[in-house]
């Protein structure tokens, strides 16, 4: 609903409007893909989102309970569970999505913003799951964190991270390194759905014909130019 | 027909755009049916494997385990000589830190986390408690004393550690010598470790609810209960440190490149060690966000030909096309058209 044409734009509008252009609904959320888009290993981008979709929802019932509680309840020892193999796979399927990416030079065609976001979510997602390994309340998390101080402290960064507090470690496991990966997730994600999967590379013995498209038929198939 | 390598720019060109042919898809089922899989995939993990959970050492436990380490650990912090007491920033001021060339990070950032070993392992455990004349001419004794003195007692005393022997109610018994006032301070911090108030003392603060175990870990570190337990868990710095979990479950194994350095020379014998490896971890991590950027690296790609098995169905259509009907290479409309072509969302075609 809109107040009027005509009337001076509202900073509410314009956002709203910038927003739709820079990421029209059927960009973000298309129901096609490129024909070139038949390998498996497009899934472990996705794999990757699930498998944070899970660490996420268990460790939010682990969070609301406290983070004693799966010491000493069967339950509890559950969702620790479900929340570290869902760690072991994130990782799993993000390193082999990292990979895949690489060997399809995916930075190309200005593509390199997404390439740059997806390793930083990698970087920061190891100082995530680091601070959950030293928040655990048990030997694993005393060893882990007497050993990972002299590596920080000879940098510096042990003097305002300091692995041997538990309360300091737990607020970044559960609240801010979890807030900086989701929108490093989020933002790579409107980065791929603005620049689109990346074509394949060219086949040299092809020359132009080996370039993405060529071949394609004029009409229906064919892309609109970009806005 | 020529063949020319394509230079960076026009790969880049080349894959700004995309004309070709779309398929329908749908990301909201696949994302759905992702996380059926993960979550299936983390149940049956749960159920065959569940989770390690190894309870912590205390210092009650540690002292009543191996008191003879626990002693000669508290007199190390007593005279300045554990890792703790000469460690340096952001401990104290008794060491100059890591350094690479004329960079001091750990000094530059100074001690934020004040330790003073003999007053907060010794001292202050031994002020809780009540009542003991004895114990209060002792410590009034030792710090008393010159600190030439004080270093002959803990000498001697530490040498006579070598020889204790420890007896049934978990007290160390040590060869009569000349050791001032030391046993009786020792035997009444081991008595005090023992009962578990020590764990307590360590944690006291100016505030009721505490979050912070510098203190504890840190005397714990500097005793032997804790690697004793990290070798029988494989988890000591030759061992791979810290990747491993105990038990036999996968830990952090992504962390694999960062305890690699510390398995070779010059790292596993260098003092400087954790600043130069985290110095190469920093830089080896800028490169690998830079990739798209730096020449060579970003051309792995294109000589490790990976892209021609993940695009093979794309190819080998393309080859099709481009053989045309006749097979005279010639290429054009010929080539057989998309499955279910689809309306392309302005994604695809966005150009950059």
């Amino acid at each position: 609903m809109s107040a009027g044409a005509g009337a001076k734009k509202s900073w509410t509008v314009r956002l709203r409007e910038a927003g739709v252009a820079a990421m029209p609904p059927e960009r973000l959320l298309p129901d096609g893909q490129p024909t070139y888009m038949s390998s498996w290993i497009y899934v472990f981008g996705v794999l990757t989102i699930a498998a944070l979709v899970v660490i996420i929802g268990s460790g939010t019932i682990l969070g609301l309970k406290g983070p004693a509680w799966w010491h000493y309840t069967g339950i509890g020892h559950f969702f620790n569970s479900i929340h570290l193999w869902a760690v072991e796979m994130f990782f799993f399927f993000m390193v082999i999505h990292l990979w895949g990416k690489f060997f399809m030079a995916a930075w190309r065609g200005g593509r390199s913003r997404v390439w740059m976001s997806g390793t930083i979510t990698f970087l920061v997602s190891i100082a995530a799951a680091f601070t959950g390994y030293v928040s655990q309340q048990n030997f694993d998390s005393q060893w882990i964190s007497t050993q990972a101080k002299d590596g920080l402290n000879s940098t510096g960064i042990g003097a305002f991270f300091n692995v041997l507090n538990f309360g300091q470690m737990y607020t970044y496991h559960v609240l801010l390194l979890p807030v900086v990966v989701i929108a490093l997730v989020s933002a790579h994600i409107l980065l791929v759905r603005r620049h689109g999967i990346v074509p394949p590379l060219p086949l040299p013995e092809l020359g132009a014909q080996g370039l993405a498209g060529a071949g394609a038929p004029s009409g229906a198939g064919a892309a609109e130019p970009a806005p | 027909m020529k063949r020319r390598r394509l230079s960076n720019a026009e790969l880049n060109e080349a894959a700004s755009h995309y004309d070709g042919p779309y398929k329908p898809y749908d990301l909201v089922k696949e994302l759905f049916v992702a996380i059926c899989v993960v979550a299936t995939l983390a149940l049956l993990f749960t159920v065959f494997f569940s989770s390690p959970d190894e309870k912590p050492s205390t210092v009650a436990q540690w002292s009543r385990d191996l008191p003879v380490d626990f002693l000669n650990t508290a007199v190390s912090e007593l005279d300045g000589t554990s890792g703790t007491a000469t460690y340096g920033p952001p401990y104290n001021h008794n060491g100059e830190g890591q350094i690479v060339w004329f960079i001091h990070l750990q000094s530059w950032l100074g001690v934020s986390h004040p330790i003073n070993t003999a007053q907060d392992y010794v001292y202050s455990p031994l002020a809780t408690v009540p009542g003991d004349p004895l114990l209060r001419a002792a410590v009034a004794e030792y710090r008393e004393s010159p600190a030439k003195v004080q270093a002959t007692w803990t000498n001697a005393y530490l040498a006579a550690l070598v020889k204790a022997t420890v007896v049934g109610n978990g007290s160390v018994l040590i060869p009569k010598g000349n050791y001032g006032p030391l046993p009786t301070m020792m035997n009444e911090l081991l008595t005090l470790a023992q009962s578990g108030a020590f764990d307590g003392d360590l944690l006291t603060s100016d505030q009721f609810y505490q979050t912070d175990y510098t203190k504890s870990l840190l005397f714990m570190a500097d005793g032997g209960e804790l690697a004793a337990r990290a070798q029988a868990q494989h988890l000591l710095g030759e061992q791979w440190g810290m990747m491993n979990e105990t038990g036999s479950y996968p830990g952090q194994v992504w962390l694999w490149l960062y305890t690699f350095w510390y398995q070779i020379q010059p790292f596993s014998t260098s003092d400087n060690a954790d600043v130069l490896v985290m110095m190469i971890m920093g830089v080896l991590s800028v490169a690998l966000i830079l990739v798209p950027f730096i020449p060579g690296v970003r051309d792995i790609p294109r000589w490790i030909p990976i892209y021609r098995y993940i695009w093979r169905d794309h190819y080998r259509e393309l080859r099709s096309v481009a053989a045309g009907p006749s097979g005279d290479g010639s290429g054009g409309s010929g080539g057989p058209p998309p499955a279910d072509p689809v309306s392309p969302p302005p994604a695809a075609a966005a150009s950059t």
